[in-house]
């Protein structure tokens, strides 16, 4: 079966974030596709290169960027969420004329019309948030 | 692209957090995609299409008239749960008046809010094949 996974929430503040994350694992884990996964609302702050939680707990958004380069997963971040909340790639940062740019390996940052395609496109869309 | 019957489900008031303002996004945009669009406004969701919205005192941008132009959209299915309603001592008359114009009907205006129980809401949500819960 073909999923697209949608995370509204964002990492450490929210449980399901986390939870998104073991699901795209067991899905994958049971032979599954990930079509997509969408990240939106404060969601976006799973792509941020620079979060640096205590050494003993878990860094969320490495074991995303972790997870799509061993799977090949395209990892979307929305491009309005993520221009409220400050989660630039180059281009993006260069267009705005910002002195930095935070995105982490594996992200993407693309508009809505990602996730409602690969809603059209998923036999399932399954949305992790509040 | 392939049609899809696509819900939105609104379950939080209008201010206080993005999640009402942002859910518009989409909408608009699955609108854009020419999807079968339906909303559904239950808990505390039923604020968002309240009458005499007025965000002045919380420096807030009131985006309550983009529910007024659903319709242009052809985004005409708003599905409002009757004991959400109740139990926040609201009825019918506390909600904006949201219309669609019926081009096949000489552009009447018909209403766009469509009045069911949480039984109903379940059935209609049953239907869907993208649902969106915000």
């Amino acid at each position: 079966m073909k999923f697209t996974i949608m995370i509204n929430e964002g990492p450490y503040q929210h449980q399901s974030a986390d939870s998104a994350l073991q699901f795209a694992r067991a899905v994958l884990a049971q032979g599954h596709e990930i079509y997509r996964v969408f990240f939106y609302h404060d969601g976006v702050n799973n792509g941020t290169r620079l979060s640096v939680p205590p050494a003993d707990d878990r860094l969320i958004q490495k074991e995303w960027s972790e997870l799509s380069k061993e799977n090949d997963l395209d990892l979307v971040l929305c491009i309005a969420a993520a221009q409220r909340r400050g989660i630039m790639d180059e281009d993006e940062a260069k267009r705005q004329g910002l002195d930095a740019n935070n995105i982490i390996e594996g992200f993407r940052i693309s508009g809505l019309g990602q996730l409602i395609e690969g809603g059209i496109q998923a036999d399932r869309t399954v949305v992790f948030g509040d | 692209m392939a049609t899809k019957k696509f819900m939105f489900v609104n379950r939080k008031a209008p201010y206080g957090t993005v999640y009402a303002l942002e859910s518009l996004e989409v909408v608009l945009i699955s609108a854009a995609f020419e999807q079968d669009v339906s909303l559904a406004f239950i808990d505390d969701g039923v604020y968002q299409i309240t009458k005499g919205q007025d965000t002045k005192g919380i420096g807030q941008k009131n985006f309550s008239n983009t529910y007024k132009a659903l319709g242009d959209y052809e985004v005409t299915k708003l599905y409002v749960e009757k004991e959400s309603l109740e139990e926040r001592g609201l009825t019918q008359d506390d909600l904006m008046d949201l219309v669609w114009e019926d081009e096949d009907d000489d552009y009447a205006e018909k209403p766009s809010i469509i009045m069911v129980s949480r039984s109903e809401m379940a059935d209609v949500m049953a239907e869907q094949e993208v649902t969106l819960s915000f």
